[in-house]
């Protein structure tokens, strides 16, 4: 069962990289990012599933007694909070970097860019 | 040759991840981190219900001080590439649905955000998604209003000011004696009430203030220099 999160989380890392790689619109290579992006936090989520462990959220009685034994890992789900938070932000900014070489060029596609081209 | 080799580099990046999925096998006990974070008397000594939210706000609270710097310097820089333009827009016009639509889902978009960033220490939530929420009210707003005064000012000091007194709260653990971040400044109150876990909702509150102005301003710029070509 945990084997289907890791593996559709390993296929959607190589989906993006495949997308930074052939596509040739800019947005499509941010999709691509946004893509790497949610692989790995699916990833580091399934890596942190301890077996029949339930959501790390005390609000049953039972749970108070014996904790460890009966939750998934809190320590990676937080840091895939900040990792989510910051992809956002890297999001955000190479949208905003499209958004003035669109202005430059009036073109999206990659191939017009080639004045760092040697 | 080009196909070739974005085969080559996708088939190394294959042979890195294979160690990685070959030695997982699923846990079957937690790690000791989580461990010492789920022991009873420390799951009392911060009284969250929410142990992610302990883990964010608590004991890797100045990690997550440092994401919040993180998302203003992505505000910042891209208040600094993206200038306001004067070219003229010209806009379709809403349809009469979308627009009373939107003034219904508007509010309650904003009172769900502002929930869950309150409960984040007792659901899953917290001011990070909370503030997102927030934001999507913003984003829906600018659709279905696009010529409405967006008030600049307003949301720069919001976010200035719930950065400051996060900081000021965090800061004010370190005077008492506590900790720097250290959520029992306040009354820890009853487990799993909403006044419970210390400072945990006041932080967690200004947290998604703060991010929901953030991403509106982004929004706003975003918007801000489009025009017509």
């Amino acid at each position: 069962m945990e084997y289907i999160t890791i593996t559709t989380g390993f296929l959607i890392i190589l989906a993006g990289l495949w997308a930074i790689m052939t596509r040739k619109n800019i947005i499509r290579i941010i999709i691509g990012f946004s893509l790497f992006d949610t692989g790995i936090h699916v990833v580091m989520v399934s890596m942190a599933y301890v077996k029949g462990g339930v959501a790390p959220i005390l609000d049953k009685k039972e749970l108070l007694t014996d904790t460890a034994n009966k939750i998934v890992d809190p320590v990676p789900q937080a840091l895939v909070l900040t990792a989510i938070v910051i992809g956002l932000g890297v999001t955000a900014l190479m949208l905003a970097y499209a958004m003035r070489l669109h202005q430059e060029k009036k073109s999206l596609d990659i191939e017009s860019f080639k004045d760092l081209k040697w | 040759m080009k196909k070739l080799l974005v085969l080559f580099i996708l088939a190394a990046l294959v042979g890195v991840l294979y160690p990685l999925y070959e030695s997982f096998d699923g846990n079957t006990e937690l790690s000791e981190v989580a461990r010492f974070y789920a022991k009873s008397e420390n799951v009392q000594k911060v009284n969250s219900q929410n142990l992610v939210t302990a883990v964010v706000v608590t004991y890797r609270g100045l990690d997550t001080l440092g994401e919040v710097t993180i998302l203003f310097l992505t505000a910042a820089i891209i208040a600094f590439f993206l200038k306001k333009e004067s070219e003229k827009r010209t806009l379709r016009k809403n349809s009469e649905i979308f627009k009373t639509a939107s003034k219904l889902l508007i509010p309650i978009i904003t009172m769900l955000g502002i929930y869950i960033f309150i409960n984040g220490h007792l659901t899953p939530g917290g001011g990070f998604q909370g503030g997102a929420v927030i934001a999507s009210a913003v984003i829906l707003m600018f659709l279905a209003f696009p010529n409405m005064e967006f008030s600049h000012k307003f949301f720069e000091s919001l976010e200035s000011v719930s950065g400051l007194v996060y900081v000021g709260l965090a800061a004010f653990g370190a005077i008492l004696g506590l900790g720097f971040l250290d959520n029992a400044i306040l009354p820890l109150g009853k487990f799993g009430q909403l006044f419970s876990a210390g400072a945990i909702p006041v932080i967690y509150s200004f947290v998604g203030l703060k991010v929901g102005a953030e991403l509106s301003n982004i929004l706003n710029k975003f918007k801000s220099v489009q025009a017509d070509n």
